[in-house]
């Protein structure tokens, strides 16, 4: 039976160190909305979201209250709207329609986010998805809850070059049309290589084609969790650290395991993916710098960052992966210096670099994430960015991604807010050397040899 | 048996668990286990209950019980039991 000191500590967790469940995503495949009409097609969007997601929220909220445990955030993902709006769109005005479907049945169900507006050209670029992609600027200032997402490459593949280099143009005009703002239409919009198929965080998140009709997946969070952990391995070796982490990721993700299987039991929809990552908040105490730093690190940053991340990772994942029946999504620790408040101090002394953050995204999931750079950065050195991200992507068969905000007007040292769990974040130098002759060569990068590993 | 687990944490004070049960009674609420102690310097009690044949829905218990520890002054949870048992039982 159990006892005090268990639920004391599960509690504790709850009310003093941030334990959430991150996001209860439904996953609904959009493809038997297609039709011959863009209107038709929105039509068939907004009835198929309003029915199959119509308890989604308040199945949440339920939970919420039966276990006592806050589910932060409910959100859809659908199938890639460029293979939805493929026969019918003839324009990106006409992919901008169904941006806005999608807002307008996201907000009448409820949920804080949709993710979808996607395209995925790891290859090259069929007119419907260059469209969609061309459409982003105006779907994304003109939509509230919409997020996009384009996969530009991957492992078996290679990096469809074409594609990143429009889309360092694309995110400057996002930026742009957002610039009243902090350009947050970045915020909205992340590039991939080797996107999952059933991510059920934003803004990355769409329902992938090898998905059934409708899905529940669910993240977990809780780097608080880990962090007031930590404070009984100060001083210890490396065997106790691990065995510390893995056993509190262990019980964070039976947590997420106990509501996905509860949320898909009540609401009649298949159990898909619990996604283990440990996702921060830019509130005190809620954070994976914390996290590094109480690993032995003066600050994240330091020398050494990079190898905690990994050890961290890892050990996540080692405890998570028994806790759940199915693991999936992104699975990991997230970087977002926007989101993460030993991040953001970080960030704003200067002990944590671009460059630095490049190197901890080839041992982390994810990438370079919620980045404020400078707003002159060019299109050319942002398509640049995305370019490497991709290829250590491909190179080591993980996903990674690029979701940076050049807000414009604003330069090295200012501050740009993107609010709530979004957060803020100092600018910080990107190296502006020109790439343009790199990147506008045209066509794509190879798939990499798979043998020969080094 | 549907299991929920209540706790109560706060000052300690005359009648807390008189009226928690009290409320229980009321609603069919049938009292498993009881056991409490101090952490951190603050009362803690937790109660074992089945709700199975409760004649209000149990997000009501949960609200009626929070509220009661508002007017009490202590914070009353009431949480279904799989909570802690998925979190603490392989």
């Amino acid at each position: 039976m159990l006892n005090i000191m268990e639920v004391h500590e599960t509690n504790k967790m709850i009310e003093q160190e941030k334990l959430d469940v991150r996001t209860i995503t439904m996953g609904i495949s959009l493809l038997d909305c297609a039709a011959d009409s863009v209107d038709e097609v929105c039509e068939n969007i907004y009835n198929k979201i309003t029915t199959y997601a119509k308890d989604l929220v308040s199945t949440g909220q339920a939970i919420e209250r039966d276990y006592g445990i806050p589910i932060v955030n409910k959100r859809i993902t659908v199938t890639p709207i460029s293979l939805v709006g493929a026969s019918s769109c003839k324009s990106s005005e006409d992919f901008v329609k169904i941006a806005h479907a999608l807002d307008r049945a996201a907000k009448k169900v409820g949920v804080d986010l949709i993710g979808g507006y996607s395209a995925l050209v790891s290859k090259s670029m069929t007119p419907a998805e260059e469209m969609l992609i061309r459409s982003l600027p105006q779907a994304l200032s003109e939509t509230d809850i919409v997020c996009s997402s384009v996969n530009v490459g991957s492992t078996k593949t290679g990096i469809d070059m074409n594609s990143v280099e429009l889309l360092g143009h694309i995110i400057k005009d996002i930026a742009h049309a957002t610039a009243d703002n902090d350009s947050y239409g970045c915020v909205k919009f992340v590039a991939f290589c080797n996107a999952p198929d059933d991510n059920p965080f934003m803004a990355g998140g769409f329902h992938g084609v090898t998905e059934g009709d409708a899905v529940i997946n669910v993240g977990v969070s809780g780097p608080g969790v880990v962090s007031r952990a930590l404070d009984e391995a100060k001083g210890k070796d490396f065997e106790f650290l691990c065995e510390t982490i893995k056993r509190t990721a262990f019980k964070i993700t039976r947590v997420g395991q106990l509501v996905a299987q509860e949320a898909s039991r009540r609401l009649g929809i298949p159990f898909g993916i619990i996604d283990l990552s440990l996702a921060p908040t830019p509130a005190v105490g809620d954070s994976v710098g914390e996290v590094l730093e109480k690993i032995g690190l003066e600050q994240v940053g330091a020398p050494g960052t990079t190898a905690a991340l990994a050890m961290l990772n890892d050990q996540v994942k080692k405890g998570g992966i028994m806790a759940s029946s199915y693991v999936g999504g992104l699975s990991g620790a997230f970087i977002p210096v926007s989101e993460d408040k030993n991040m953001i101090d970080a960030a704003t002394n200067g002990c944590l670099k671009i460059e630095k953050l490049e190197a901890m995204t080839c041992v982390c999931s994810v990438g370079l994430d919620m980045i404020a750079i400078p707003g002159d950065t060019t299109a050319a050195t942002i398509s640049g960015i995305i370019a490497d991200e991709a290829a250590i992507g491909m190179v080591n068969q993980k996903t990674t991604a690029v979701r940076v905000i050049p807000v414009e007007g604003k330069g090295v040292g200012d501050m740009a807010n993107f609010g709530g769990l979004m957060g803020y974040a100092p600018i910080i130098p990107v190296n502006q050397t020109s790439c343009e002759a790199f990147v506008t060569r045209g066509g794509r990068i190879p798939a990499p040899i798979h043998s020969f590993k080094n | 048996m549907n299991k929920a687990i209540i706790t109560v944490v706060g000052q300690d004070t005359v009648g807390i668990i008189a009226r928690v049960c009290t409320y229980l009674s009321a609603h069919k609420v049938n009292v498993l286990d009881i056991s409490q102690t101090i952490i951190d310097g603050f009362f803690n009690m937790m109660m074992i209950v089945d709700y199975s044949n409760a004649d209000e829905e149990f997000g009501t218990v949960v609200d009626d019980l929070d509220k009661l520890g508002e007017e009490i002054g202590v914070r009353i949870r009431c949480q279904r039991e799989e909570i802690f048992t998925k979190m603490h039982r392989v």
